[in-house]
């Protein structure tokens, strides 16, 4: 059982799983799913000089940073307790085109050839984790929601301003992975 | 008024929970795999599209369950979800958060799991994207909505 359950799980027991959280989170405390809310609240909660639209009670929204804690949790328990050692399974195709941007090592989760601290002093690296990570931030605050709040939650709830935020974001991605990204890792 | 504080804290731990179950979720899935979402916006995998079109069906469902047959929270508080209201922000918005989620390859929850699983360069990422967020709160008033 534990062998099963440290293999990939496949989309149709994951996709589920998440979509599970919707209900257990309203019946836990009329909560709604949401992540990217949390950065607003450490923003909230940590700025000395607070913008007004930083100017709420952030304590009534607290349970959230205990939810994004367990997710950090749930990462440190999957790798100490349920690891899989075997290298991830993609697509030959991806892996061909990887490989001409020196990107071979697939033994890890994410590319630590790219991933790591040195390469953040290379533009490639700083592009990918710090330029990235800036507008995921903007992006999620300027569209008031990102993959749980409106892609899970706001499509759950049949809201239609979350199904057109949903596609800008598959839209955003799809241009930045075949058009642009491909010029960026060949830095 | 210490009393009412630890039992917030301690009504608090039940979503710290529910966000381990999602993180062990997100990581076994490989939800929080770059190469993941490579494949996903190259349309080289149905794997990311199983997931997330499963978890909106299952969410349509629950939801629909939940106003149908009323249910109560676990403390008898009526549930109520917020609409959402459309703005330009969600155009412009979204585009900025797809351009974002195919470099870093992960969305905020992702985040919180990489880290977890001790890839601790990550943790600049999650700084950026407080930073990000920090420069909209900034900014709003001057960006079109």
């Amino acid at each position: 059982m534990l062998e099963l359950i440290k293999q990939p799980w496949p989309w149709y027991v994951a996709g589920p799983l998440i979509g599970l959280t919707v209900p257990i989170l309203l019946i836990l405390g009329n909560k709604p799913f949401g992540i990217s809310s949390s950065l607003k609240h450490i923003c909230a909660s940590c700025l000395p000089v607070r913008p007004s639209y930083f100017q709420y009670n952030w304590k009534e929204e607290i349970w959230n940073l205990f939810f994004v804690f367990g997710i950090f949790l749930g990462g440190l328990i999957s790798v100490t307790l349920l690891n899989n050692p075997n290298p991830i399974d993609l697509n030959p195709a991806l892996v061909t085109e990887l490989a001409k941007y020196n990107i071979t090592d697939f033994s890890s989760i994410i590319p630590t050839q790219i991933f790591n601290w040195h390469s953040l002093l290379s533009l490639k690296g700083f592009i990918l984790i710090v330029v990235g990570g800036f507008l995921v931030g903007f992006g999620t605050r300027y569209a008031e929601g990102c993959t749980s709040g409106h892609t899970i939650m706001g499509l759950s709830n049949l809201q239609w301003p979350s199904l057109v935020a949903s596609i800008c974001f598959m839209v955003g991605g799809i241009i930045m992975a075949n058009f642009i990204l491909p010029f960026i890792i060949s830095l | 008024m210490s009393k009412n504080r630890e039992l917030t804290w301690i009504g608090n731990l039940k979503y710290v929970i529910v966000g381990i179950f999602f993180g062990i979720v997100f990581v076994k899935a490989e939800i929080i795999s770059w190469y993941r979402i490579q494949e996903m916006f190259r349309f080289q995998a149905f794997h990311m599209y199983g997931v997330i079109g499963s978890a909106v069906l299952v969410g349509i469902i629950s939801v629909w369950l939940i106003k149908r047959l009323n249910i109560k929270t676990i403390g008898g508080e009526p549930i109520s979800i917020a609409p959402k209201s459309f703005n330009k922000g969600q155009v412009y918005g979204g585009l900025c958060f797809g351009f974002g989620w195919a470099l870093t390859g992960a969305c905020p929850g992702p985040l919180y799991a990489l880290i977890g699983t001790g890839a601790s360069v990550i943790l600049i990422t999650l700084i950026s994207a407080v930073l990000g967020t920090m420069a909209y709160g900034v900014l709003r008033d001057k960006l079109p909505h």
